[in-house]
């Protein structure tokens, strides 16, 4: 019985063994392509949801913000973290407008971003384009890795 | 009336595309709010990062179709992740219309990242006032 499930697996019979781990492999190449989108989401639960990127000079914060105008936020930064608050406000249409659907929230929102090295506070820059928010936060000089050439 | 409400943290509603796709990447639902004057149907979408050139609205059949794509982030040369928390991608969704929409004078328009949409009614299809007459 045993013997003969052993020797009867098809695959053995009509590929190569290494057909099947060619297949396994493909399946985990796949498993890790697409790892990252579920592992690296680690929402710290508070309003806007951001995105935190660096290069060798800044860090780079961006955050959706829809529908809210430069002027109702409101930014700040010390040498190590930025806090990005505000209010997003709806404007209430006219009273005779009956609504099918309601899902955009108004409300107020504070979120402090704690970032991993020293930056330069005085010289942080935000952009507000097409409802998304970049601010561009400059590390500062003790923060930056320094080129060490070997003599 | 929303003035000591905190907006609640959501994340992005991600759906599977509705045909197979000749780009890759993530699909979207933009939140919105659609209402109804005796007029018009006006649409409001929260669609951040797209820009106009990228929209496209689409209305045949009484299917409202809105298509919206972002440029991908952190583009930039050099530039590594330290925390992602939100993705960006194609901004997806359709609405059927239950009422005929005079489809020239559709109005759209796009601030900050979000689209205002204004679909006037038909003349016919605005409710008249019946007047009941004593009798």
């Amino acid at each position: 019985m045993i013997y003969r499930r052993f020797f009867g697996l098809p695959s053995w019979e009509t590929r190569s063994p290494y057909a099947e781990l060619e297949r396994l492999r493909r399946q985990m190449d796949r498993l890790f392509t697409e790892w990252p989108s579920s592992y690296q989401r680690q929402a710290a639960g508070v309003f806007p949801l951001i995105n935190l990127t660096e290069n060798q000079d800044n860090f780079f914060i961006r955050a959706e913000l829809p529908g809210m105008s430069s002027k109702e936020l409101d930014i700040q930064a010390t040498s190590n973290s930025v806090s990005i608050g505000g209010e997003r406000k709806i404007p209430a249409e006219s009273t005779e407008a009956k609504y099918h659907r309601r899902e955009r929230e108004a409300g107020k929102f504070s979120r402090i971003v704690g970032l991993p090295s020293e930056i330069d506070p005085d010289k942080v820059e935000a952009d507000l384009v097409n409802g998304v928010l970049t601010v561009v936060v400059p590390k500062a000089q003790i923060g930056k890795p320094r080129q060490i050439s070997v003599r | 009336m929303t003035d000591s409400k905190e907006i609640k943290v959501k994340e992005k509603q991600e759906v599977s595309a509705p045909a197979e796709q000749t780009t890759p990447g993530a699909v979207f639902t933009p939140e919105v709010d659609i209402f109804e004057t005796e007029k018009a149907i006006t649409l409001l979408a929260d669609i951040p990062g797209v820009k106009p050139d990228q929209l496209n609205i689409d209305l045949r059949d009484n299917i409202l179709t809105i298509t919206g794509d972002v440029d991908p982030i952190a583009a930039k040369a050099g530039e590594e992740d330290v925390t992602i928390e939100y993705e960006t991608g194609r901004f997806y969704r359709q609405f059927t219309l239950s009422e005929v929409i005079d489809q020239n004078k559709i109005d759209a328009k796009l601030a900050d990242g979000v689209l205002r949409l204004n679909l006037p009614k038909v003349a016919k299809a605005t409710p008249r006032k019946i007047a009941i007459k004593a009798g």
